[in-house]
Protein backbone atom coordinates (compact mmCIF):
# COMPACT_ATOMS: atom_id res chain seq x y z
CA UNK A 1 0.00 0.00 0.00
CA UNK A 2 0.76 3.80 -0.56
CA UNK A 3 1.98 6.03 2.07
CA UNK A 4 -1.10 8.02 1.33
CA UNK A 5 -3.37 4.98 1.02
CA UNK A 6 -2.30 4.05 4.41
CA UNK A 7 -2.83 7.32 5.67
CA UNK A 8 -6.15 7.59 3.88
CA UNK A 9 -6.66 3.76 5.42
CA UNK A 10 -5.85 5.23 9.09
CA UNK A 11 -8.10 8.45 9.08
CA UNK A 12 -11.17 6.41 7.64
CA UNK A 13 -10.88 3.79 10.44
CA UNK A 14 -10.45 7.24 12.96
CA UNK A 15 -13.72 8.47 11.95
CA UNK A 16 -15.26 5.02 12.05
CA UNK A 17 -14.90 4.28 15.54
CA UNK A 18 -14.47 7.81 17.13
CA UNK A 19 -17.96 8.53 17.34
CA UNK A 20 -18.90 5.43 19.71
CA UNK A 21 -15.74 6.38 21.73
CA UNK A 22 -16.22 9.76 22.19
CA UNK A 23 -18.67 11.50 25.10
CA UNK A 24 -19.76 14.58 25.45
CA UNK A 25 -17.71 16.58 28.38
CA UNK A 26 -20.63 17.55 30.57
CA UNK A 27 -20.15 15.65 33.04
CA UNK A 28 -16.82 15.09 35.08
CA UNK A 29 -17.13 13.43 38.22
CA UNK A 30 -15.62 14.99 40.84
CA UNK A 31 -12.56 13.93 42.93
CA UNK A 32 -13.38 11.24 45.59
CA UNK A 33 -12.28 12.66 49.06
CA UNK A 34 -9.25 9.84 49.05
CA UNK A 35 -7.92 8.28 46.13
CA UNK A 36 -6.45 5.55 48.70
CA UNK A 37 -2.81 5.23 47.34
CA UNK A 38 0.30 4.55 49.53
CA UNK A 39 0.66 2.69 51.55
CA UNK A 40 0.77 3.78 56.30
CA UNK A 41 3.58 4.63 57.45
CA UNK A 42 5.02 2.77 60.86
CA UNK A 43 5.93 4.54 63.78
CA UNK A 44 9.44 2.43 63.57
CA UNK A 45 10.45 4.07 60.17
CA UNK A 46 9.01 7.12 60.47
CA UNK A 47 11.30 7.29 63.67
CA UNK A 48 14.64 5.65 61.43
CA UNK A 49 14.50 9.06 58.98
CA UNK A 50 12.88 11.72 61.57
CA UNK A 51 16.01 13.84 62.41
CA UNK A 52 14.40 17.02 62.71
CA UNK A 53 15.22 19.01 66.01
CA UNK A 54 12.63 22.34 66.95
CA UNK A 55 14.03 25.58 68.69
CA UNK A 56 12.40 23.89 71.68
CA UNK A 57 14.37 20.97 71.86
CA UNK A 58 11.44 18.54 70.13
CA UNK A 59 13.85 15.93 68.48
CA UNK A 60 17.21 16.24 70.52
CA UNK A 61 18.56 12.82 70.96
CA UNK A 62 20.07 11.00 74.20
CA UNK A 63 23.37 12.05 74.50
CA UNK A 64 25.92 14.43 75.93
CA UNK A 65 28.81 16.95 74.89
CA UNK A 66 31.56 19.56 76.36
CA UNK A 67 33.60 21.75 74.44
CA UNK A 68 36.71 20.45 75.26
CA UNK A 69 35.34 16.64 74.03
CA UNK A 70 34.31 18.79 71.54
CA UNK A 71 37.61 20.31 70.66
CA UNK A 72 39.56 17.49 69.42
CA UNK A 73 36.60 15.99 67.23
CA UNK A 74 36.78 19.49 65.34
CA UNK A 75 40.50 19.75 64.99
CA UNK A 76 40.15 15.64 63.27
CA UNK A 77 36.34 16.68 61.46
CA UNK A 78 36.00 20.09 60.36
CA UNK A 79 39.54 22.00 60.84
CA UNK A 80 40.53 21.22 57.56
CA UNK A 81 37.64 23.10 56.02
CA UNK A 82 36.73 25.64 58.89
CA UNK A 83 40.34 26.79 59.92
CA UNK A 84 41.76 25.28 63.72
CA UNK A 85 39.72 27.68 65.62
CA UNK A 86 36.86 27.90 63.29
CA UNK A 87 37.87 31.66 61.65
CA UNK A 88 40.19 30.46 59.20
CA UNK A 89 38.52 29.14 56.32
CA UNK A 90 39.05 28.55 53.51
CA UNK A 91 35.21 27.48 54.13
CA UNK A 92 32.34 29.43 55.96
CA UNK A 93 33.90 30.41 59.07
CA UNK A 94 32.01 30.18 62.38
CA UNK A 95 33.35 31.72 65.04
CA UNK A 96 33.02 35.66 66.03
CA UNK A 97 31.13 37.91 68.11
CA UNK A 98 32.23 41.22 66.58
CA UNK A 99 30.12 42.94 65.55
CA UNK A 100 28.60 43.10 68.49
CA UNK A 101 26.06 46.04 68.13
CA UNK A 102 23.10 47.18 66.25
CA UNK A 103 23.66 44.17 63.63
CA UNK A 104 24.60 46.16 60.74
CA UNK A 105 24.60 43.39 58.27
CA UNK A 106 22.80 45.26 56.18
CA UNK A 107 24.45 48.33 55.77
CA UNK A 108 28.34 46.78 55.47
CA UNK A 109 28.53 44.12 53.02
CA UNK A 110 32.00 43.52 54.18
CA UNK A 111 30.68 41.62 57.31
CA UNK A 112 31.23 37.51 57.67
CA UNK A 113 28.03 35.85 59.20
CA UNK A 114 28.75 33.35 61.67
CA UNK A 115 27.19 31.20 64.38
CA UNK A 116 28.06 33.91 67.00
CA UNK A 117 26.39 36.66 65.02
CA UNK A 118 24.18 35.92 63.01
CA UNK A 119 22.49 32.61 63.97
CA UNK A 120 19.25 32.93 65.94
CA UNK A 121 18.51 29.27 67.79
CA UNK A 122 21.09 27.66 69.49
CA UNK A 123 18.88 24.11 67.98
CA UNK A 124 19.75 24.79 65.03
CA UNK A 125 23.80 24.22 65.41
CA UNK A 126 22.71 20.67 66.35
CA UNK A 127 20.46 20.28 63.31
CA UNK A 128 22.48 21.26 60.63
CA UNK A 129 25.67 19.13 62.19
CA UNK A 130 23.74 16.02 62.77
CA UNK A 131 22.37 16.90 59.32
CA UNK A 132 24.87 18.10 57.07
CA UNK A 133 27.99 18.12 58.29
CA UNK A 134 31.05 17.20 57.55
CA UNK A 135 29.78 17.74 54.11
CA UNK A 136 32.27 14.72 52.45
CA UNK A 137 30.62 12.35 55.21
CA UNK A 138 26.82 13.92 57.10
CA UNK A 139 25.72 11.39 58.94
CA UNK A 140 28.74 10.09 60.40
CA UNK A 141 29.08 11.54 63.56
CA UNK A 142 26.82 10.39 66.84
CA UNK A 143 24.73 12.31 68.78
CA UNK A 144 28.04 12.87 71.57
CA UNK A 145 30.03 13.53 68.91
CA UNK A 146 27.38 16.83 67.61
CA UNK A 147 26.50 17.49 70.97
CA UNK A 148 30.41 17.86 71.68
CA UNK A 149 31.15 19.52 68.84
CA UNK A 150 28.27 22.19 69.32
CA UNK A 151 29.31 22.87 73.10
CA UNK A 152 33.04 23.37 71.60
CA UNK A 153 31.66 25.98 68.68
CA UNK A 154 29.34 27.35 71.41
CA UNK A 155 31.96 28.58 73.39
CA UNK A 156 34.49 29.42 70.49
CA UNK A 157 31.42 31.92 69.78
CA UNK A 158 31.42 33.33 73.88
CA UNK A 159 27.89 32.23 74.36
CA UNK A 160 28.41 29.32 76.88
CA UNK A 161 31.08 28.77 79.81
CA UNK A 162 33.79 26.08 78.39
CA UNK A 163 32.75 23.70 81.50
CA UNK A 164 28.91 23.40 80.15
CA UNK A 165 27.69 20.43 78.90
CA UNK A 166 25.10 20.55 75.91
CA UNK A 167 22.71 17.85 75.71
CA UNK A 168 18.82 17.84 75.24
CA UNK A 169 17.78 19.95 78.12
CA UNK A 170 20.73 22.42 78.33
CA UNK A 171 21.08 23.54 74.11
CA UNK A 172 17.34 24.40 73.94
CA UNK A 173 17.85 26.98 76.72
CA UNK A 174 21.05 28.62 75.05
CA UNK A 175 19.84 31.93 73.91
CA UNK A 176 21.94 33.17 70.93
CA UNK A 177 23.19 36.80 70.33
CA UNK A 178 21.15 37.42 67.14
CA UNK A 179 17.79 35.52 68.69
CA UNK A 180 15.92 39.12 68.20
CA UNK A 181 16.77 39.98 64.66
CA UNK A 182 14.66 38.08 62.40
CA UNK A 183 11.42 39.51 61.01
CA UNK A 184 8.92 38.03 59.03
CA UNK A 185 8.85 38.71 55.58
CA UNK A 186 6.79 42.03 54.78
CA UNK A 187 7.01 42.06 50.36
CA UNK A 188 3.62 42.05 49.29
CA UNK A 189 3.91 43.26 45.96
CA UNK A 190 1.99 46.52 44.89
CA UNK A 191 4.13 49.62 43.39
CA UNK A 192 5.78 49.90 46.53
CA UNK A 193 9.65 48.07 46.78
CA UNK A 194 10.64 46.77 50.39
CA UNK B 1 20.24 10.93 -13.27
CA UNK B 2 23.47 9.35 -13.94
CA UNK B 3 22.48 7.94 -16.85
CA UNK B 4 21.22 11.42 -18.09
CA UNK B 5 24.77 12.25 -17.53
CA UNK B 6 26.31 9.35 -18.81
CA UNK B 7 24.13 10.08 -22.07
CA UNK B 8 25.69 13.40 -22.77
CA UNK B 9 22.03 15.05 -23.05
CA UNK B 10 22.92 17.03 -19.93
CA UNK B 11 26.63 17.56 -21.07
CA UNK B 12 26.70 21.48 -20.66
CA UNK B 13 24.89 21.76 -17.14
CA UNK B 14 26.99 19.47 -14.32
CA UNK B 15 25.34 17.51 -11.93
CA UNK B 16 25.27 17.89 -7.76
CA UNK B 17 24.38 14.89 -6.70
CA UNK B 18 23.00 15.45 -3.25
CA UNK B 19 24.71 12.61 -0.49
CA UNK B 20 21.68 10.91 1.61
CA UNK B 21 20.76 11.83 5.28
CA UNK B 22 21.56 9.79 8.26
CA UNK B 23 19.30 7.26 9.59
CA UNK B 24 17.00 7.49 12.21
CA UNK B 25 18.07 7.86 15.81
CA UNK B 26 17.12 6.42 19.03
CA UNK B 27 17.38 9.12 20.60
CA UNK B 28 18.95 12.94 19.19
CA UNK B 29 21.82 15.33 19.60
CA UNK B 30 22.14 18.66 18.79
CA UNK B 31 23.52 19.96 15.62
CA UNK B 32 27.78 19.82 15.30
CA UNK B 33 27.84 23.44 15.56
CA UNK B 34 25.42 24.38 18.59
CA UNK B 35 27.37 24.30 21.70
CA UNK B 36 25.46 25.55 24.04
CA UNK B 37 26.62 24.84 27.60
CA UNK B 38 26.23 25.49 31.41
CA UNK B 39 29.13 27.55 32.85
CA UNK B 40 30.17 25.42 36.52
CA UNK B 41 30.83 27.39 39.21
CA UNK B 42 31.19 27.72 42.80
CA UNK B 43 34.43 26.78 45.12
CA UNK B 44 32.60 23.13 45.33
CA UNK B 45 31.38 22.92 41.59
CA UNK B 46 28.58 23.41 43.62
CA UNK B 47 25.85 25.52 40.92
CA UNK B 48 25.59 25.95 36.78
CA UNK B 49 24.17 28.72 35.06
CA UNK B 50 22.07 28.38 32.30
CA UNK B 51 23.00 30.13 28.64
CA UNK B 52 20.53 32.46 28.47
CA UNK B 53 21.76 34.73 25.66
CA UNK B 54 21.67 31.66 23.59
CA UNK B 55 18.40 30.41 24.04
CA UNK B 56 14.85 31.40 22.12
CA UNK B 57 11.25 31.42 24.07
CA UNK B 58 10.66 30.62 26.94
CA UNK B 59 12.05 27.09 27.32
CA UNK B 60 15.02 26.00 29.00
CA UNK B 61 16.14 22.65 27.48
CA UNK B 62 16.13 20.13 30.60
CA UNK B 63 20.03 19.43 29.94
CA UNK B 64 20.80 23.66 31.02
CA UNK B 65 18.44 23.96 33.62
CA UNK B 66 20.62 25.73 35.97
CA UNK B 67 22.00 23.64 39.24
CA UNK B 68 22.10 24.88 42.61
CA UNK B 69 23.47 21.89 44.91
CA UNK B 70 23.53 22.36 48.73
CA UNK B 71 25.25 18.15 49.23
CA UNK B 72 26.02 17.33 45.43
CA UNK B 73 23.95 15.49 42.59
CA UNK B 74 22.05 12.75 44.57
CA UNK B 75 21.59 9.46 43.08
CA UNK B 76 18.34 8.36 43.73
CA UNK B 77 17.12 4.66 42.34
CA UNK B 78 14.06 5.27 41.42
CA UNK B 79 12.70 1.63 42.89
CA UNK B 80 13.45 2.28 46.35
CA UNK B 81 12.39 5.93 46.04
CA UNK B 82 9.72 7.11 48.78
CA UNK B 83 8.21 10.03 49.96
CA UNK B 84 6.64 9.88 53.26
CA UNK B 85 4.20 12.36 54.52
CA UNK B 86 3.76 12.52 58.82
CA UNK B 87 3.83 15.01 61.75
CA UNK B 88 0.33 16.29 62.07
CA UNK B 89 -1.38 14.13 59.83
CA UNK B 90 -4.45 11.56 60.36
CA UNK B 91 -2.65 9.14 58.34
CA UNK B 92 1.48 9.04 58.29
CA UNK B 93 1.63 7.64 54.06
CA UNK B 94 4.36 6.79 52.30
CA UNK B 95 4.08 7.05 48.84
CA UNK B 96 6.20 5.31 46.19
CA UNK B 97 6.94 7.06 42.56
CA UNK B 98 4.31 4.36 41.24
CA UNK B 99 1.79 5.83 44.06
CA UNK B 100 2.54 9.40 42.79
CA UNK B 101 2.08 9.05 39.29
CA UNK B 102 -1.82 7.15 40.08
CA UNK B 103 -2.53 10.70 41.20
CA UNK B 104 -4.26 12.94 38.57
CA UNK B 105 -1.14 14.58 36.68
CA UNK B 106 -0.80 18.31 36.85
CA UNK B 107 1.28 20.25 34.23
CA UNK B 108 2.57 23.94 34.64
CA UNK B 109 5.42 25.82 33.42
CA UNK B 110 7.14 27.76 35.88
CA UNK B 111 10.89 29.60 35.96
CA UNK B 112 13.00 28.30 38.78
CA UNK B 113 15.69 30.94 40.30
CA UNK B 114 18.48 30.78 42.77
CA UNK B 115 17.94 33.41 45.52
CA UNK B 116 21.14 34.99 45.31
CA UNK B 117 20.55 34.88 41.17
CA UNK B 118 22.03 38.21 39.64
CA UNK B 119 24.13 39.48 42.68
CA UNK B 120 26.69 40.73 39.93
CA UNK B 121 24.13 43.45 39.53
CA UNK B 122 23.78 44.61 42.68
CA UNK B 123 27.54 44.79 43.43
CA UNK B 124 29.85 43.01 40.72
CA UNK B 125 30.19 46.39 37.87
CA UNK B 126 32.33 43.89 36.01
CA UNK B 127 31.35 44.75 32.37
CA UNK B 128 32.59 41.56 30.48
CA UNK B 129 29.55 39.43 32.18
CA UNK B 130 27.04 37.76 29.62
CA UNK B 131 23.70 37.36 31.03
CA UNK B 132 24.59 33.72 31.45
CA UNK B 133 26.95 34.99 34.39
CA UNK B 134 25.13 38.15 35.43
CA UNK B 135 21.53 36.14 35.32
CA UNK B 136 22.11 32.13 34.63
CA UNK B 137 20.57 30.96 37.83
CA UNK B 138 16.66 30.90 36.44
CA UNK B 139 15.84 28.45 34.12
CA UNK B 140 12.05 27.40 32.83
CA UNK B 141 10.34 23.89 32.50
CA UNK B 142 6.97 22.42 31.99
CA UNK B 143 6.96 20.42 35.23
CA UNK B 144 4.45 17.19 35.62
CA UNK B 145 3.78 16.11 38.89
CA UNK B 146 0.98 15.69 41.48
CA UNK B 147 -0.33 18.23 43.06
CA UNK B 148 0.44 18.68 46.94
CA UNK B 149 -3.35 19.87 47.66
CA UNK B 150 -4.12 16.66 46.91
CA UNK B 151 -1.50 14.85 48.50
CA UNK B 152 -2.64 16.83 51.95
CA UNK B 153 -6.08 15.39 51.36
CA UNK B 154 -4.97 12.08 50.86
CA UNK B 155 -3.18 11.97 54.21
CA UNK B 156 -5.80 14.32 56.33
CA UNK B 157 -3.72 17.38 57.56
CA UNK B 158 -4.79 18.63 60.62
CA UNK B 159 -6.38 22.10 60.15
CA UNK B 160 -3.73 23.22 63.04
CA UNK B 161 -1.09 22.43 61.03
CA UNK B 162 0.23 26.13 59.57
CA UNK B 163 3.88 24.50 58.48
CA UNK B 164 5.63 21.56 57.40
CA UNK B 165 9.10 20.55 56.38
CA UNK B 166 10.23 19.56 53.13
CA UNK B 167 13.46 17.22 53.35
CA UNK B 168 15.51 16.10 50.67
CA UNK B 169 17.17 12.60 50.01
CA UNK B 170 20.77 14.23 49.32
CA UNK B 171 23.77 14.07 51.54
CA UNK B 172 22.95 16.88 53.27
CA UNK B 173 19.68 16.22 54.06
CA UNK B 174 18.35 20.09 52.47
CA UNK B 175 15.08 21.26 54.91
CA UNK B 176 13.32 24.01 54.35
CA UNK B 177 9.78 25.09 56.40
CA UNK B 178 7.17 25.95 54.02
CA UNK B 179 3.92 27.63 55.16
CA UNK B 180 0.52 24.87 54.61
CA UNK B 181 -1.05 27.36 52.41
CA UNK B 182 1.51 27.27 49.69
CA UNK B 183 0.80 23.42 49.66
CA UNK B 184 -2.90 24.26 49.25
CA UNK B 185 -2.24 26.89 46.65
CA UNK B 186 0.14 25.54 43.55
CA UNK B 187 2.28 23.51 45.21
CA UNK B 188 3.16 20.14 43.80
CA UNK B 189 5.44 17.24 43.95
CA UNK B 190 6.85 16.86 40.34
CA UNK B 191 7.72 14.18 38.47
CA UNK B 192 8.61 15.15 35.18
CA UNK B 193 10.00 18.10 33.54
CA UNK B 194 9.53 19.10 29.84
CA UNK B 195 7.74 15.99 28.99
CA UNK B 196 10.45 13.46 30.75
CA UNK B 197 11.42 12.01 34.24
CA UNK B 198 13.28 14.66 36.24
CA UNK B 199 17.28 14.94 35.68
CA UNK B 200 19.05 13.92 38.32
CA UNK B 201 20.52 17.52 38.74
CA UNK B 202 16.91 18.71 39.38
CA UNK B 203 15.90 15.94 41.88
CA UNK B 204 15.29 12.45 40.20
CA UNK B 205 13.09 10.83 40.17
CA UNK B 206 10.61 13.70 42.62
CA UNK B 207 11.47 17.13 43.48
CA UNK B 208 8.52 20.01 45.54
CA UNK B 209 7.91 22.49 43.25
CA UNK B 210 6.56 26.05 44.56
CA UNK B 211 5.94 28.35 41.78
CA UNK B 212 7.51 31.24 42.06
CA UNK B 213 9.46 31.09 45.13
CA UNK B 214 12.97 31.07 46.00
CA UNK B 215 14.87 27.64 44.57
CA UNK B 216 16.36 26.51 47.04
CA UNK B 217 12.84 25.62 48.86
CA UNK B 218 12.23 23.39 45.64
CA UNK B 219 13.59 20.81 47.40
CA UNK B 220 15.10 18.20 44.90
CA UNK B 221 15.31 14.52 45.87
CA UNK B 222 12.48 14.89 48.29
CA UNK B 223 11.92 12.34 50.71
CA UNK B 224 9.87 13.61 53.45
CA UNK B 225 7.26 16.04 54.73
CA UNK B 226 6.51 16.63 57.84
CA UNK B 227 3.39 18.91 59.07
CA UNK B 228 3.88 21.09 62.27
CA UNK B 229 2.61 24.06 63.91
CA UNK B 230 5.19 26.32 63.42
CA UNK B 231 8.56 26.74 61.58
CA UNK B 232 11.20 24.04 61.73
CA UNK B 233 14.03 26.79 61.84
CA UNK B 234 16.32 24.85 59.91
CA UNK B 235 20.16 26.41 58.96
CA UNK B 236 18.92 27.33 55.50
CA UNK B 237 16.12 29.31 57.15
CA UNK B 238 17.68 31.08 59.50
CA UNK B 239 21.87 31.64 59.01
CA UNK B 240 21.73 30.96 55.04
CA UNK B 241 18.59 32.68 52.98
CA UNK B 242 17.97 35.39 54.85
CA UNK B 243 18.17 38.87 53.60
CA UNK B 244 19.74 41.47 55.89
CA UNK B 245 18.44 44.85 55.99
CA UNK B 246 19.61 48.29 57.00
CA UNK B 247 17.82 48.90 59.66
CA UNK B 248 19.93 45.99 61.95
CA UNK B 249 17.38 43.20 61.39
CA UNK B 250 17.55 40.38 58.86
CA UNK B 251 14.12 39.18 56.72
CA UNK B 252 13.37 35.48 57.06
CA UNK B 253 11.32 33.24 54.67
CA UNK B 254 11.18 35.56 52.03
CA UNK B 255 10.23 33.08 49.77
CA UNK B 256 8.78 35.02 47.08
CA UNK B 257 11.06 35.99 43.92
CA UNK B 258 9.90 39.38 43.01
CA UNK B 259 9.46 40.64 39.14
CA UNK B 260 12.25 40.66 37.35
CA UNK B 261 13.84 41.30 33.62
CA UNK B 262 17.08 41.07 31.52
CA UNK B 263 17.88 41.72 28.31
CA UNK B 264 19.45 38.73 26.69
CA UNK B 265 20.12 40.11 22.94
CA UNK B 266 22.26 42.35 22.51
CA UNK B 267 24.11 41.47 25.54
CA UNK B 268 28.07 40.64 26.13
CA UNK B 269 29.45 38.88 24.19
CA UNK B 270 27.32 40.04 21.07
CA UNK B 271 28.55 42.41 19.16
CA UNK B 272 25.98 44.50 16.72
CA UNK B 273 27.95 44.10 13.40
CA UNK B 274 25.52 47.36 11.58
CA UNK B 275 23.28 49.65 12.36
CA UNK B 276 19.42 49.25 11.15
CA UNK B 277 16.68 46.82 13.01
CA UNK B 278 17.97 44.47 15.88
CA UNK B 279 15.54 42.47 17.66
CA UNK B 280 16.17 43.79 21.71
CA UNK B 281 15.21 40.33 23.20
CA UNK B 282 14.95 38.91 26.48
CA UNK B 283 13.17 37.55 29.56
CA UNK B 284 10.78 38.86 32.12
CA UNK B 285 9.35 36.91 35.18
CA UNK B 286 7.63 37.36 38.44
CA UNK B 287 6.88 35.13 41.73
CA UNK B 288 3.99 36.69 42.17
CA UNK B 289 1.77 36.25 39.00
CA UNK B 290 1.86 37.10 34.92
CA UNK B 291 4.08 39.96 33.44
CA UNK B 292 2.04 42.69 32.48
CA UNK B 293 4.23 44.64 30.48
CA UNK B 294 7.61 45.11 29.93
CA UNK B 295 9.57 48.29 29.04
CA UNK B 296 12.67 49.21 27.27
CA UNK B 297 14.88 52.16 27.05
CA UNK B 298 17.42 52.63 24.54
CA UNK B 299 18.96 55.66 26.59
CA UNK B 300 19.94 54.52 29.94
CA UNK B 301 16.65 55.24 31.27
CA UNK B 302 15.90 58.65 30.09
CA UNK B 303 12.76 57.47 28.39
CA UNK B 304 10.78 54.25 28.19
CA UNK B 305 8.82 52.30 25.35
CA UNK B 306 6.51 49.55 25.44
CA UNK B 307 8.23 45.94 24.50
CA UNK B 308 6.15 43.54 22.68
CA UNK B 309 5.22 39.98 24.95
CA UNK B 310 5.36 36.95 23.20
CA UNK B 311 2.49 34.23 23.90
CA UNK B 312 2.29 32.59 25.99
CA UNK B 313 2.34 35.04 28.97
CA UNK B 314 2.15 32.73 31.80
CA UNK B 315 2.21 33.09 35.86
CA UNK B 316 4.95 32.46 37.71
CA UNK B 317 6.69 31.96 34.06
CA UNK B 318 9.49 33.43 32.18
CA UNK B 319 7.33 35.81 29.40
CA UNK B 320 9.65 36.42 26.48
CA UNK B 321 10.05 40.14 25.57
CA UNK B 322 10.76 41.77 21.96
CA UNK B 323 11.68 45.23 21.08
CA UNK B 324 12.30 46.25 17.71
CA UNK B 325 15.56 48.89 17.26
CA UNK B 326 16.19 50.88 14.76
CA UNK B 327 20.16 51.70 15.92
CA UNK B 328 21.77 54.94 14.47
CA UNK B 329 25.07 53.38 15.32
CA UNK B 330 25.60 55.49 18.09
CA UNK B 331 26.55 54.94 21.62
CA UNK B 332 23.47 53.76 23.85
CA UNK B 333 22.91 52.20 27.02
CA UNK B 334 19.79 49.42 26.88
CA UNK B 335 17.74 48.40 29.94
CA UNK B 336 14.59 46.34 30.27
CA UNK B 337 11.70 46.98 33.50
CA UNK B 338 9.11 44.24 34.11
CA UNK B 339 5.40 44.94 35.36
CA UNK B 340 4.02 42.64 37.16
CA UNK B 341 -0.01 42.06 37.57
CA UNK B 342 0.03 43.27 41.41
CA UNK B 343 1.24 46.66 39.89
CA UNK B 344 4.97 45.79 41.40
CA UNK B 345 7.88 47.53 38.94
CA UNK B 346 11.27 46.53 38.52
CA UNK B 347 13.19 49.06 40.52
CA UNK B 348 16.29 50.44 40.03
CA UNK B 349 19.66 49.79 41.70
CA UNK B 350 19.61 53.22 44.07
CA UNK B 351 15.46 52.49 44.96
CA UNK B 352 16.73 48.95 45.93
CA UNK B 353 19.95 49.82 47.82
CA UNK B 354 17.74 52.61 49.45
CA UNK B 355 15.31 49.67 50.69
CA UNK B 356 17.64 46.87 51.76
CA UNK B 357 21.62 47.99 52.45
CA UNK B 358 24.56 47.62 50.31
CA UNK B 359 24.93 44.89 52.60
CA UNK B 360 22.07 42.24 52.00
CA UNK B 361 21.89 39.34 50.64
CA UNK B 362 19.68 37.34 47.99
CA UNK B 363 16.52 38.72 45.61
CA UNK B 364 18.54 41.19 43.24
CA UNK B 365 15.91 41.77 41.14
CA UNK B 366 17.48 45.56 40.17
CA UNK B 367 17.38 46.91 36.67
CA UNK B 368 20.01 45.54 34.55
CA UNK B 369 21.96 47.65 31.46
CA UNK B 370 24.22 46.95 28.62
CA UNK B 371 26.15 49.58 26.66
CA UNK B 372 26.41 49.63 23.12
CA UNK B 373 29.56 50.96 22.14
CA UNK B 374 29.43 52.65 18.60
CA UNK B 375 31.46 50.30 17.40
CA UNK B 376 28.67 47.75 18.46
CA UNK B 377 30.21 46.18 20.84
CA UNK B 378 28.21 44.97 23.77
CA UNK B 379 29.67 45.29 27.57
CA UNK B 380 26.91 44.60 30.84
CA UNK B 381 26.73 48.19 33.51
CA UNK B 382 24.85 47.73 36.56
CA UNK B 383 21.66 50.27 35.77
CA UNK B 384 23.60 52.52 33.94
Amino acid sequence: MTRSGMLRTALAAVAAVAPTHVRRADHRPGPPARYGLGRSATAEEIRAVDVTVMPDGTGLPAGSGTAVQGAAIFRQTCARCHGATGVEGPFDRLVGREPRQGFPFGRDESLVRTIGNYWPYSTTVYDYIHRAMPYDAPGSLRPNDVYALVAFLLWRNEIIADTATMDARTLPRVRMPARDRFVNDDRRGGPEVR
Amino acid sequence: MLDRGVLGQAAASPVHPRPLGRSATAVGVRAPGERIQRVVGGALHEISLTPLQDLHGIVTPADLHYERHHAGVAVVDPHQYELLIHGMVDRPTVFDLAALRRFPAVSRFHFLECSGNGESAYRNMRPDQSPQLVDGLTSTSEWTGVSLATLLREVGVHPRATWFLAEGGDAGLMARSIPVEKARDDAMIAYAQNGEALRPEQGYPARLLLPGWEGNTNVKWIRRLEFADRPFMTRDETSKYTDPLSNGTARMFSFVMDAKSIITFPAFPATLTGRGWWDVTGLAWSGRGRITRVDVSTNGGKTWSLAILQQPVLPKCHTRFSFPWNWDGREAVLMSRATDETGYVQPRLAQLRAARGPGTRYHFNDIRAWRVAADGAVTFEVDG
